[in-house]
Parts: C-alpha cells; sequence; structure tokens
C-alpha cells in the first residue's frame, strides 16, 4: 500500500515537451511507495501570465488549490514553477483575508472556493522530506559510484526564500544530497544558483541562450560526465537547445542533460530503455553505458 | 531603447504620484525602500549579458515617477524572473516584483510581448498555456502515460471572464 499520496499537477512544459521527466518521475515514485492521483481538470498554475496580470496568476492557482481541496489531496509537482506559484498563493491567500475574499469572488463564478487546506510540493521536497533519504539509500541497488555529474536546481525551487524556504538559495543542498544518495560524485561549480535563462526565450533569445551557455561553460571545466535537472524549463534550455548552443558560439559540449529521476531510476535498478533515455536530444550513450560496465 | 533611457529628464515628465500607485500594488509597497545600492544590477544575470537592462535603473525611474519612459520600455520585458535580486537586495525591495508590478502597469496600457496573449488565449482554450500537438496526446499512450487531464474551459472562462487582461485578450482574438 502506498505509504504516500498526492495529486499529480503536471503543469503545461511537462506533457508540452518533456515526456522523459514525467515517465521517469512515475517510476521512481511508485517505487518508492507514492501514489498518485490525477487532476480531475486542469489548468496552467498561472506562472506564465504573472507578468502582465498578477490577478489572472492568482486566480489560475487558486482555482488548482480550491480543485485539490475538494478532492482532499496535497499536490506534487514536477514543475519548480508551478510549485512555487501554488506555494507562494496558498500563503498570500491564507494570510490575507481581503485578498482571500477578493480571489474567491472570481472562483464563486464557477462554483468553486479557497478554503487553504492542502499543501503543495515539489518532488524534491516529497523525496527529502516525505519519502526520507533512508528510504531512498535503501532502495539503491546499484550505486552509481562510476560518475560525476552537475547539479542545476534552477531558481524557483530557490527563490524568492520567503515563499519556497526548504533550502538554502545561496548555497541549496537538496539537490546535491539526493543525488549522493545515488552513489554518483556530485561536483562543485562556479555560478551554480544561476538561471538558466529560459524565461527570456521568447523576448530575447541570445541573451536566454548566452546565460544558457555560460553554465554550460561552467560545468565542462569541471568535467563533469553529465548535468541533472529538476525543472523541465532549465531541462529545455540545456538539453533540448544544447545543440543550438554549440552551433550559435562556436562551442563544443556534448554534455547529456538528465532528470533527477532518471538518475535514481539507475541507481534503483529500473532498466534505463524504462526510463525513456530516448527522449532526450544530447547523446547519453556514453554515460549510459559507463552506468552498465560499472555494474557489472 | 537607450534612448529612452538616456534623453534628458524634463520636470514636466515627472508624475510624483506614480510610486504612490506602484506601492498600492501587491509586490510594489516597498519601491521607496531602495536607496540605489546597487546589489540588484551586479548581481542581475541578465544585465550581464544586455547592455540595457538594469534593474537598479528600473525602479529609479519608477521612484522618479518617469512613467512613460519606464513603462514603453523594452528592458522592462528582459527580467527573467529569477529572484536573485529579491533574495539579495539589503532594502527588502523585492526587485523582482516592482518589476513584475510594472509590467502588469504596461499591460494596463496595452503593452503586452505576444508571447503572453498567445499564451493567454491557450489557457482560455484549453486550459493549458501551450497547445499540445493531437500527436503528443496520442503518444502518450505508447509511452504508458495516463490521459492527461482536461481544462474545464467553460469554467475557466467563468472565472477569468472579468479580469481586464483576458478581456484584452479575448476581444484582440475576435478582431
Amino acid at each position: 500500500m502506498a505509504e504516500h499520496k498526492y495529486l499529480m499537477f503536471l503543469g503545461c512544459a511537462i506533457p508540452y515537451r518533456v515526456a522523459a521527466y514525467e515517465i521517469s518521475a512515475r517510476k521512481v515514485l511508485k517505487k518508492l511507495g507514492v501514489e498518485l492521483v490525477e487532476m480531475p481538470e486542469f489548468n496552467c498554475c498561472g506562472l506564465p501570465l504573472d507578468p502582465v496580470s498578477h490577478e489572472t496568476m492568482l486566480i489560475l492557482a487558486a482555482r488548482n488549490l480550491a480543485i485539490a481541496e475538494q478532492k482532499g489531496l496535497d499536490i506534487i509537482t514536477l514543475c519548480p514553477g508551478c510549485a512555487g506559484t501554488l506555494k507562494k498563493v496558498n500563503k498570500m491567500l491564507k494570510e490575507d483575508k481581503v485578498l482571500r475574499e477578493e480571489i474567491n469572488k472570481h472562483l464563486k463564478e464557477a462554483g468553486l472556493e479557497f478554503k487553504g487546506n492542502v499543501n503543495a510540493k515539489h518532488i524534491m521536497q516529497v523525496l527529502i522530506e516525505d519519502v526520507g533519504l533512508e528510504k531512498i539509500k535503501d532502495m539503491v541497488v546499484k550505486p552509481l559510484t562510476m560518475i560525476k555529474v552537475a547539479e542545476h536546481n534552477g531558481c524557483h525551487i530557490l527563490r524568492p526564500k520567503e515563499f519556497i524556504g526548504f533550502d538554502d538559495p545561496e548555497d541549496p543542498k537538496t539537490l546535491k544530497t539526493l543525488i549522493e544518495a545515488t552513489g554518483a560524485t556530485c561536483l562543485d561549480y562556479m555560478d551554480e544558483t544561476e538561471c538558466c535563462g529560459a524565461p527570456s526565450v521568447g523576448v530575447n533569445d541570445k541573451i536566454a541562450l548566452q546565460l544558457a551557455r555560460d553554465k554550460l561553460n561552467h560545468i565542462k571545466m569541471v568535467d563533469a560526465q553529465a548535468m541533472i535537472t529538476i525543472c523541465p524549463f532549465c531541462h529545455i534550455m540545456y538539453d533540448t537547445n544544447e545543440l543550438r548552443i554549440e552551433k550559435m558560439f562556436n562551442e563544443a559540449y556534448g554534455i547529456p542533460v538528465l532528470h533527477y529521476p532518471q538518475l535514481l531510476g539507475l541507481a534503483m535498478g529500473i532498466q534505463a530503455e524504462e526510463l525513456a533515455f530516448n527522449e532526450l536530444r544530447v547523446d547519453v550513450s556514453k554515460i549510459l553505458s559507463k552506468v552498465c560496465e560499472g555494474g557489472k | 531603447m537607450t534612448e529612452t533611457l538616456e534623453k534628458p529628464i524634463r520636470a514636466t515628465e515627472i508624475n510624483p504620484k506614480f510610486k504612490y500607485e506602484i506601492a498600492k500594488m501587491h509586490g510594489g509597497e516597498k519601491l521607496m525602500r531602495c536607496f540605489q545600492c546597487g546589489t540588484c544590477t551586479s548581481d542581475c544575470p541578465v544585465a550581464r549579458f544586455s547592455d540595457t537592462y538594469r534593474p537598479r535603473q528600473i525602479i529609479r525611474l519608477a521612484q522618479l515617477g518617469l512613467k512613460d519612459r519606464v513603462l514603453k520600455s523594452d528592458t522592462l520585458w528582459l527580467c527573467a524572473a529569477c529572484f536573485t535580486c529579491t533574495d539579495r537586495c539589503p532594502q527588502d525591495v523585492e526587485v523582482a516584483s516592482v518589476i513584475r508590478v510594472l509590467r502588469n502597469l504596461a499591460a494596463e496600457q496595452g503593452i503586452v510581448p505576444r508571447v503572453f496573449t498567445e499564451e493567454g488565449s491557450s489557457i482560455l482554450e484549453s486550459g493549458y498555456a501551450y497547445r499540445i500537438p493531437e500527436l503528443r496526446l496520442k503518444k502518450r499512450e505508447t509511452l504508458g502515460l495516463p490521459p492527461l487531464p482536461k481544462g474545464n474551459v467553460e469554467s475557466i472562462r467563468k472565472t477569468l471572464h472579468d479580469v481586464g487582461f483576458f478581456k484584452k485578450c479575448v476581444e484582440k482574438k475576435g478582431e
């Protein structure tokens, strides 16, 4: 029987183009005893529209929280943007009665009400707080001691601290700890907490890609064999766009970008074929063969 | 756009009440605390690669009440919302939130980069910010993933029908 039960909030980016993250996360969570219930209906968390209409963001986020309340379940997200937004709005509406009433007026039009009795968590938070490091370590049957990787947290899992508040945004430890639990070495590098640039895509692609390139340079410097992400947007920036960055700036990286659940899945003994590595753009054969050889 | 920021400032351009307008909005409350130390700009990852984007300058323009210059500036849309400035500001100005307030005010004047209107219409049509191709939905099945939850479009429209941005978004689409 599942020990933890969550409402799965997929967000927009993952079903749009980041299937590998969802596939690997579902496999890993199932094995760790986390049961996922699908959202009965869905709307965007609201974050993409915050720049043009804060009110819209509040309503869209509150709408999802109200639906989760009807289900009586806490929300799990794979996207830090969704998690951050749902957490932030949950806190704001719980603390500010006037704002809550204002937003509830909109929700009432659709027969919904925000009450403030569920929580939203990102998968990383569920892994570290609910499943627990000990259990994760127990489930590792194939320690990945043969590989050295670099982590990339992304912004919205760390900042603003006031709303996210489960790791230190200046010196984050959670993802590192989770990576080390798989047996892999997690390398330090320059500007680890820097933005991937994804939010600037569509406004100024050049700046966005320069940001991503900077990070790839820093990771290359420490000879990381792969980069590990926990955000669909960061993953798009580094994996989907890596070739584009290489061409644009005449660089050669060849750094595979893995979703954390793919790495954990390998360590938990899930077959590589089941973890959707074929959905990734950058060639992963080198690191996979290293993992397979090392296991023999 | 640098031009907008570098032209000499005329006293008649200044709207002394603008800062109070900002301070009344969620996230803009602490604008007046900024003493121009420059932590935001020096820590800003976008500023490093842009010749024009300077969060400190945006805050100063807002404080001075140079409403048109700041709201009509392209640079306003360059913030990546990484919140580094917000977390590191020694005055707790919540710089990224002030910038978001300014963008919201620009949007009220009809200044909205296309990417946002597209996402807005997509949400009204499907619940999702991006138009997910039919092929992707079908592929989920072969990948062993559960069907994607549908957006309750009618209900979403009801909750958003009197929001200014959506009125504009929908009206524009109808044109």
